[in-house]
């Protein structure tokens, strides 16, 4: 059964019917769900956060046709555990920003250009966004991320040197900036 | 509408079991692969989710039937080869599942349907392009003949 699930997944890529691929994979903090359309990575689900729900969300504003293919996952699985070994300091993976809309959008964008190691607060990425007075937006859009990790919003901090928040939970969070160095 | 692979989760197993029994076991990966392709490109269009499983064994017997007629009236095998390397605990093809896989191309998918996915008269007809009457007789035909090659 599984040779003909995996086979089952391949011919629909090849027709143009796999329009959500996922795939389950291990990191350092429990399972990430990592979902690409054939534009790039479109959703990571962190370890928190219940699987079903985001494949159903995707099922809903991107396609129903959503199936596991942990196939074209390789090259993310790679990045993904390059990363956490602390000897990759940027992903090569194309993204897919579609769940991602307005201010939101360009705040989100503006986080995926932070570098390893690095840290703003959530006022520079207002800024970083063109209103530097939608602080409280800035750190709305942190929170809605539809693809932490690749797009680092760790790497947001409040401006007093707090922490801030993380869909992932706080000392996940910390345990990211001390992998890169910053804390 | 669930994710698709929601309903592989399900009832991939079932709809494979029902192939299996509908063309043997040879032949029912690609009937498998077609079902599924076919579902999968009809999915985002469909209009009630309520009876997934019956969508997706119609579909299945559709394409057992479309098999049926592209190989004609080519003899059925008497028995598949083993698979040696394959270990299949469910899908055993022994006892009278085996006997099944030698009827008559509708008596077989007729009892599939019904005692293999436990389908209505009304959906199995719908699955094989018939009446439910025709369905019925196909179903009757096919058990009486169980009923004989076991006794």
């Amino acid at each position: 059964m599984k040779a003909s699930l995996q086979r089952l997944a391949e011919r629909a890529e090849a027709e143009g019917l796999l329009d959500v691929a996922y795939a389950n994979v291990d990191s350092p903090f429990g399972p990430l769900l990592l979902a690409a359309t054939p534009r790039g990575l479109v959703r990571v689900n962190l370890p928190n956060y219940d699987p079903a729900e985001t494949l159903e969300e995707l099922a809903a504003k991107v396609s129903p046709r959503v199936l596991e293919a942990p196939a074209k996952f390789e090259r993310a699985r790679r990045e993904l555990d390059l990363y956490f070994e602390g000897r990759l300091t940027e992903f090569d993976l194309p993204i897919d920003w579609q769940l991602t809309h307005g201010f939101r959008g360009k705040v989100q964008r503006a986080i995926k250009r932070i570098p390893y190691g690095q840290t703003r607060t959530y006022t520079e990425m207002a800024r970083s966004a063109g209103n530097e007075r939608a602080v409280r937006a800035a750190g709305t859009a942190c929170g809605h991320n539809p693809i932490p990790i690749f797009v680092p919003c760790h790497r947001v901090l409040r401006s007093g040197g707090g922490l801030g928040g993380y869909g992932g939970g706080l000392p996940m969070k910390e345990e990211l900036l001390k992998l890169e160095g910053v804390l | 509408m669930p994710p698709f692979q929601a309903l592989l989760d399900e009832y991939a197993t079932d709809v494979m079991g029902v192939l299996r029994g509908a063309v043997g076991r040879t032949d029912a990966d690609d009937c498998f692969q077609e079902t599924f392709l076919a579902a999968l490109r009809a999915y985002p269009k469909l209009d009630n989710s309520e009876n997934l499983r019956g969508w997706l064994l119609t579909i299945a017997h559709r394409k057992a039937i479309d098999h049926h007629r592209t190989n004609g009236r080519k003899p059925l095998p008497m028995a598949d080869p083993p698979e040696v390397a394959v270990s299949d605990p469910e899908f055993r093809e022994d006892g009278i599942w085996a006997v099944v896989a030698e009827l008559p191309p509708k008596q077989r998918a007729a009892v599939a349907l019904r005692y293999g996915s436990d389908l209505p008269h009304a959906e199995i007809a719908a699955a094989l392009g018939c009446s439910p009457e025709a369905a019925r007789r196909s179903l009757h035909e096919g058990i009486k003949r169980l009923r004989k090659e076991l006794a």
